[in-house]
């Protein structure tokens, strides 16, 4: 293949199957907070590296012609959902973008959007109830075997609203479970959700998407009969097409989880090792700022 | 926070309508989705190559159909089905129009008035350019893709099985599948009119 012809086919690809002003907008004022945060409070580079990956990969599962791969193939849909609810909002929570979108938000919105959504009672008791370990990791399986019922999968496949919901559902549904998992308070207030807490809950979310994911894998008949209603633009058979869905559904979900444990684990005995050593690690004890 | 819960209704807002659209006494045999789709709407070249519109079938219950006129096996089966079911109506069958839309423009154009005159009733062929297709197709989320030619030259085209019903404003009503039998794609439509009329 030419090199006109490859880039003319990038592009086509990068063009969007069904536009979402939404979906652009969402993406492009994050980029923007998150670009103008790193440089006022300076963050880190490896961080930043894992922000964008996280953000653009959201972006490419939901405005490029992937989507319609996705909506005609049952892997190519688990894939997406992959990306969308575990690895990409993993990215996003690991790299800690907080204090940095924080730092790029204007002072208007902080004084009068973030500070009094902070403040509302309702607002943050809701918040606390769905940041409580056990019910994000409730919510975070419900919604995967919720959408994976057949009747409502095949709903969620032919109603644009409905699908657009699905998708929209799975990445904030993400975010909040993989920023529970990750976020810490600010040093010197006590944290409820302890990291062996955490840790439990990334294991036991492993376990049911493991049965789900084996039982579409490992399924002889075809369970998501709207593919084939709708027709299949992958040359593979409905049984492979499915195997390797439930596959997807199964292995990396699963090991998602593994590879936050890891971090926890990590980011545990770090603190510990902080806590032990308290003269050495403490030199500016918050006076700094 | 708040999003969340409009995300809810969202969710769950389209089952509740599902569950009021008017049932037969026995259920549906395709799958009721009324109102989950959009109204038909589409602009084509029929079998004479005239340029028609959605409006000009309105009036009728619909069903539309993908396929290819050079076809092997499903298309033939599944718009056969489709004739005998309307044929069963009797002297409702003229409030039923099948709607045959071939997506394969190169080798369907040529022969489309002929392939939808040997079925009885007689179809409506409907085809037209990649874009006009493809936006019918995207519009009813299904899709439609040509494999590689053999060496005789044909090549297969991958489409949809499923057929959509539409009542006679152009609502969707029905989703009927591969498996679904021609003595209840009869009675389907049957309780169509039937509703049409009260």
């Amino acid at each position: 293949m030419t090199l006109p012809a490859l880039l003319e086919q990038s592009v086509a690809f990068l063009l969007p199957y069904e536009f979402s002003p939404t979906v652009l907008l969402a993406c492009i004022v994050a980029g923007l907070l998150y670009q103008r945060g790193w440089r006022r409070a300076g963050g880190g580079i490896g961080q930043a590296v894992m922000f964008w990956i996280g953000l653009v990969g959201m972006y490419v599962m939901l405005q490029t012609q992937f989507e319609y791969y996705a909506q005609h193939s049952f892997f190519m849909h688990r894939l997406q959902h992959l990306v969308l609810h575990h690895v990409a909002p993993f990215l996003i929570a690991v790299s800690a973008p907080s204090a940095i979108i924080g730092a790029g938000l204007p002072e208007v919105i902080h004084r009068h959007v973030v500070t009094p959504m902070r403040r509302n009672r309702v607002l943050r008791s809701l918040y606390a109830a769905i940041q409580e370990p056990l019910v994000s990791g409730a919510i975070f399986v419900g919604l995967i075997y919720f959408w994976l019922i057949p009747s409502i999968h095949f709903y969620a496949m032919l109603n644009v609203p409905l699908y657009n919901a699905m998708n929209w559902g799975m990445a904030i549904d993400g975010l909040l479970f993989w920023w529970m998992i990750f976020n810490l308070r600010a040093p010197g207030v006590s944290d409820t959700r302890h990291y062996g807490y955490r840790l439990l809950v990334l294991v036991l979310v492993m376990f049911p998407q493991i049965a789900l994911g084996a039982y579409i894998a490992l399924s002889n008949h075809d369970l998501f009969g709207i593919y084939a209603a709708c027709g299949r633009i992958l040359p593979i058979t409905p049984l492979v097409d499915q195997s390797i869905g439930g596959l997807l559904t199964w292995v990396p979900a699963a090991m998602m989880s593994v590879v936050g444990g890891l971090v926890l684990i990590s980011r545990w005995k770090h603190q510990s090792q902080q806590l032990d050593t308290p003269v050495s690690s403490t030199p500016n004890l918050g006076c700094a700022r | 926070m708040s999003r969340l819960k409009t995300l809810l209704t969202l969710c769950l807002f389209p089952l509740v309508l599902l569950g009021c659209s008017e049932e037969p006494p026995g259920g549906w045999h395709g799958h009721d989705i009324t109102g989950v789709m959009p109204d038909l709407e589409f602009e084509l070249t029929n079998h004479n190559g005239e340029q028609v519109t959605a409006e000009e079938y309105r009036g009728k219950i619909t069903m539309m159909f993908f396929g290819y006129t050079s076809c092997p096996h499903v298309c033939p089966v599944a718009l056969r089905k489709l004739a005998a079911a309307t044929r069963d109506l009797g002297d409702q069958a003229d409030q039923v129009e099948i709607l045959f839309v071939a997506v394969d423009p190169t080798r369907d154009k040529k022969v489309l008035d002929e392939y939808v005159a040997g079925f009885n009733p007689s179809l409506v062929g409907l085809t037209g350019t990649q874009e006009q297709l493809k936006e019918v197709a995207k519009r009813y989320r299904v899709a439609f893709s040509y494999e590689e030619p053999q060496e005789d030259g044909f090549y297969i085209v991958n489409h949809s099985g499923a057929v959509f019903v539409f009542g006679p404003q152009g609502k969707i009503r029905l989703l009927v599948d591969e498996e679904t039998k021609t003595a209840n794609i009869t009675e389907d439509l049957r309780h169509l009119i039937e509703e049409s009329k009260s």
